[in-house]
Order: structure tokens, then C-alpha cells, then sequence
């Protein structure tokens, strides 16, 4: 994998997959390693976000790199309106891996063309953001030991969710079975559920997220947006119905585990956070040591 | 008195004609295949009666011969073209073409918030189904069908 760069998760094999979830364990036991004296790793963020700026610098500056870049495209030369094919030409003569955040689908894949140095795609508007999705099975490895054979319950915004998307394609490629809990609009799309079909797999669908608790290993939490609602009274009526509280898992299976990608709003309350399937602050904890893992894979230093 | 018949478009001696092209696609054909830049003498005509395909267009090129690469571009615009080779005013070869499994430059993806429609990106689509029409953009993912194809 040295010298590629990571787009999508589609891009690599599971054997890649597999491999980089492995070292991604190494660094958890030992994760502050002089691998990369004298490296820099640009952070490139067109459009803010904090917790995985922060996620990847972290990790970067575990491993002895330094970090250069912008965190708000409004104080970099792209306001004087310079083009993404010059920024990446420039930045990738002064850093050894770009770390990018870009609101525009399908940057991430033309900076990874114009490049000379390996591009993580930490985001490309509502396409892809590969990173997120290692740290989710990573996540779920660690907490369930395997990949195979496991329920994954999907809560929330399925429609517009790119998060629930790439982990759904990841997760197919071992024996899963979904669980899709979505109110009416915002339900999985139709292209995915072929694909399932295609596959073989097995999924089930419901507005009711109280019913499927018991049987999840794993419950994915994501947000309702009020802006995906064409109609407001719609929003109103549903927004309470996917809100996890302590009460609705005294059913559940003792090792399963919730997770979100957040930030969260409301769709967990704080009275989950000190049971044991609360698990959404450690799966962003294990993001550093994924992104560890991913960093040192494209650098061909693992 | 019975009219004799006549060709709208005269016959070339040498080279390509293409036929049955949907005569809304007349000047997308001729942007794909670029004939608005080669020297050649080309002749066409447009709206002609076509016993299957309503108004039809045909063009017919002087002296050139296309790669089924190239023909095969026009595809998307002209998916029952026929193409008929012609040497010494004869008929010595016809085509049809076929959709390919990539479509390069020809097709603007119909996602407004892609690269492609940002900065000067040669469009690139893998070709996921051919009947009906879809088309897989190279950067943003997002599918383009027949019906919100736009021909750059």
C-alpha cells in the first residue's frame, strides 16, 4: 500500500482492511512510537471539523511527525480563489501525506490524481470518509472479537447518512446481518438494499427502534437533522422516537455496544453514558490508533 | 407522374456514413466526434423521415475511416446509429455501436456538488448498466441515468 492514497473504503482489499484493523490493535497497546522523525503531514480542512482534525493530528504527533495546515478554508489562499489542483501541487512539495477535508464530492479522489504524495480523505462533502469507517470496525472488532456473523442495528438518518453507508458496504463483505431503524423519509435508499440482495444478506426494516434492541451486537447511532425534513410537523412527530435511553436496554445483549460517529445532539441520552454498552467515547478514542495505523500503512512505515 | 428517388444527402466515394442518428443528436455527434475540426468534406442532413425512428439525421464524412473507440463515443447520444463503410461508392462494411465501459470526457455528472462540475476535471463515469443508461462518476460516486445525461 505504499504510496497510494485512501479514498474510499472500496479501495482496499479485505486482506488491507484485516491488516490495518491488526495494527491498529498494535498501537492501542503501544502508542507513542518514533516512526516518523523529520515527517510532515499536512491537515488540510476546507470546511471545519474539529474532531477529526484533531483525531489525525493527535495521531500524527504519537508518532514523533509534525503537522502543517489550515483548519477554515476562509484563512488560506483558496479565498483569493486559487484552485484545488494548485493548493494540492504546492502542499504536496512541502508535506509527505495530506490529510484532506473538503466539502466538494469527489475531491479527495482528483487531489489523490494531482498529487505526489499519498492523500487521506478525511471527508469529501456526502461521499466518502473512509477513516471514520476503519475506526467503526475497529470498534467492532475490539468489542465482539470478530467481524462475522454479527447484527448490526443502523438508527437514525439512513437516507443522507454517509457514515451508515460506508460501514454498510464495509460490513458486507463478512456474513452481517442489518437492522435498518429509520423514520419514513430518512429510510436506508433503495441501491443499498439491492446491493444486500445481491449479496445474499440479510436485513430488516422498522420505525420502531424499541423492538431491536435485544437482538443487536451493535446499535449505530446517527442524527435526525431537523434540515432533511421537507415537512417541519414531520420532523416534530418522529424526532422523539429515536432517542435511546437507559430504560429501553434492559433487554440487551450484555456485550453489545453502542456506537456513533458523533457529535451527538440528543439521540442518546446522558443517562446511557455509564452503562457498559455505551461505547461511543472510546470508538472516538480508537480513531487516533486507527488513524496511526492507516498513516503508517501509506507511508509503507508498517 | 412518380417522382424518381432522390438521396437528400449525395453519396461520398470514400468514407464513413452514419445513419439513424436521432436528429436532436445531429450537433452532439458532431461535437463528439469533433468534425467541426477536420478538413475533410462532410455532408449531413436532419429532420429526414426515417421509417422507424421518427426524424432522423445522417451524416457522411469524405475519407475518414473511425476506430470503434471512437465511433463507440457517440453511443450515448446515438445509440441506434449505423454506420456504413464506403469505398469506390460501394457498401463494403456496416457497424452499429455499442455503449462502452467507460465514458471519458464526453458526459457532465449530474451531481452539482462534484469536482467535475468545480474545476477544469476531465469527466470520467464507469459504465454500471448500459440498458437503461448508468453511469458512475469517477470522483463524486453519484450515478447519471439517460434521463439527466448532458452531453459537454
Amino acid at each position: 500500500m505504499k504510496n497510494r492514497s485512501l479514498v474510499s473504503i472500496d479501495d482496499l482489499t479485505t486482506d488491507e482492511i484485516n491488516r490495518i484493523l491488526k495494527l491498529a490493535g498494535e498501537f492501542e497497546k503501544n502508542p507513542v512510537q518514533e516512526l516518523l522523525p523529520g515527517k510532515v503531514v499536512a491537515t488540510l480542512f476546507f470546511e471545519p471539523s474539529t474532531r477529526t482534525r484533531l483525531s489525525f493530528e493527535s495521531a500524527v504527533n504519537k508518532l514523533g511527525g509534525k503537522v502543517i495546515g489550515f483548519t477554515d478554508s476562509s484563512t488560506s489562499s483558496v479565498t483569493k480563489g486559487e484552485t484545488l489542483y494548485d493548493t494540492i501541487r504546492m502542499v504536496s512539495s512541502y508535506a509527505d501525506l495530506i490529510v484532506m477535508r473538503h466539502p466538494i464530492e469527489g475531491s479527495a479522489r482528483y487531489a489523490s490524481e494531482v498529487s505526489s504524495v499519498p492523500i487521506i480523505n478525511a471527508g469529501d462533502g456526502a461521499n466518502q470518509h473512509p477513516t471514520q469507517t476503519l475506526l467503526d470496525m475497529y470498534s467492532i472488532l475490539k468489542t465482539q472479537g470478530t467481524l462475522d456473523k454479527l447484527n448490526i442495528c443502523m438508527v437514525g438518518d439512513l437516507k443522507y447518512g454517509r457514515t451508515v453507508h460506508s460501514l454498510l458496504m464495509a460490513m458486507s463483505r463478512w456474513n452481517t446481518s442489518f437492522t435498518f431503524v429509520a423514520p419514513e423519509e430518512l429510510r436506508m435508499p433503495d441501491e443499498y438494499k439491492l446491493y444486500l440482495d445481491n449479496l445474499g444478506l440479510k436485513y430488516h426494516e422498522t420505525a420502531d427502534l424499541s423492538e431491536v434492541i435485544n437482538h443487536a451486537d451493535i446499535v449505530y447511532m446517527t442524527r435526525v437533522q431537523k434540515e432533511r425534513f421537507s415537512d417541519p410537523i414531520e420532523y416534530e412527530k418522529v424526532k422523539n422516537a429515536y432517542v435511546l435511553h437507559k430504560e429501553m436496554l434492559m433487554g440487551a445483549k450484555p456485550g453489545m455496544k453502542i456506537l456513533h460517529p458523533l457529535p451527538r445532539v440528543n439521540e442518546i441520552n446522558t443517562d446511557v453514558d455509564p452503562t457498559p454498552n455505551a461505547y461511543y467515547f472510546t470508538q472516538a478514542k480508537n480513531g487516533v490508533y486507527t488513524r496511526q495505523a492507516i498513516i503508517c500503512t501509506l507511508l509503507g512505515i508498517k | 407522374m412518380k417522382e424518381p428517388k432522390q438521396l437528400s444527402v449525395s453519396a461520398i466515394e470514400s468514407g464513413t456514413v452514419i445513419d439513424h442518428i436521432p436528429a436532436s443528436s445531429l450537433f452532439k455527434v458532431i461535437k463528439i466526434l469533433r468534425l467541426d475540426c477536420i478538413p475533410n468534406q462532410i455532408t449531413f442532413g436532419t429532420n429526414l423521415e426515417s421509417k422507424t425512428d421518427g426524424k432522423k439525421a445522417i451524416i457522411k464524412i469524405a475519407g475518414v475511416f473511425f476506430e470503434n473507440e471512437d465511433i463507440n463515443r457517440i453511443a450515448l447520444v446515438a445509440p441506434k446509429a449505423k454506420l456504413n463503410i464506403i469505398k469506390d461508392y460501394e457498401v463494403i462494411e456496416k457497424k452499429v455501436v455499442e455503449v462502452p465501459d467507460t465514458i471519458v470526457s464526453i458526459a457532465r455528472c449530474m451531481n452539482p456538488k462534484c469536482i467535475t462540475n468545480f474545476e477544469k476535471v476531465t469527466t470520467r463515469f464507469k459504465v454500471i448498466s448500459k440498458k437503461p443508461l448508468a453511469l458512475k462518476c469517477h470522483y463524486c460516486e453519484k450515478i447519471t441515468d439517460q434521463e439527466r445525461l448532458e452531453i459537454i
